[in-house]
């Protein structure tokens, strides 16, 4: 599954972008987030306040409900401000 | 909703600046049928002096499919003869451009809504992200996302126009 990560969290975690194998446990994209969170400093400060983070599945809008098939492009990323 | 006749629209997303006459002429030459254009742009301003420049950050291939997407509604809701939406990417300046809306229509009420309408997704739906470049200081900020801005988009939810 290929992960892309946008403005400060882009920074935060040090990467725009990753493939990782979603492991077993991880069913939703709120899951997913917890997951990432646990994986070291910076990921931790990246989703320090995960109710503010926006998640893009194939690039369409979802919430941290959403399932996971583990063959999707998913995004996170803060609230937009463009225009 | 969507019917068989909706009007086409263009949607850019790009790092190079945009022509307001240029665009306005592509909608209107040749036609005898507009009645109205609204251009919206939006530039970059300065914040009192103390901004150096404005960057732009854009999810390629979200940012245009969202915009898209919005677009789409805008022309099954109003009567619009056309559209065309262009936001920039990338570093831009204090006096600079940086968002355009063109609606045309054969009334001015549609095109004004439609441009309305549009600006508020762009500013909370689309994803693009600036931070700010100041002067004084060497590391820039991430602007941050604005209640206000969420709430004009929820107008558009609540009213039947």
């Amino acid at each position: 599954m290929k992960i892309r990560y946008f403005a400060w969290l882009r920074e935060r975690t040090g990467t725009s972008e990753e493939t990782i194998e979603l492991p077993e446990t991880v069913k939703t994209a709120g899951e997913l987030i917890s997951w990432l969170a646990a994986r070291d400093e910076g990921y931790a400060f990246a989703f320090e306040q995960p109710e503010t983070i926006r998640i893009a599945v194939n690039q369409e809008h979802v919430e941290e409900d959403h399932v996971l098939s583990g063959t999707e492009e998913v995004a996170f990323f803060p609230p937009m401000t463009g225009g | 909703m969507s019917n068989s006749t909706t009007t086409e629209f263009t949607v850019r997303v790009q790092a190079e600046d945009f022509d307001v006459l240029a665009e306005t002429e592509i909608l209107t030459k040749g036609r005898k049928d507009v009645g109205a254009i609204v251009t919206f742009t939006g530039l970059c301003r300065d914040e009192g002096g103390t901004l150096e420049a404005l960057e732009l950050e854009h999810y390629p291939g979200m940012a245009e499919a969202q915009i898209s997407k919005f677009a789409q509604q805008a022309v099954e809701r109003w009567p619009l003869t056309g559209l065309t939406i262009i936001h920039r990417f990338g570093k831009i300046p204090p006096g600079d451009n940086i968002v355009l809306v063109i609606a045309t229509s054969s009334h001015r009420r549609a095109a004004f809504e439609a441009s309305d309408f549009l600006m508020d997704f762009l500013k909370t739906q689309a994803p693009f992200w600036k931070k700010e470049h100041l002067k004084e200081t060497s590391e820039g900020t991430w602007v941050e996302a604005k209640a206000v801005d969420d709430a004009d988009a929820a107008r558009w939810r609540n009213s039947r126009h």
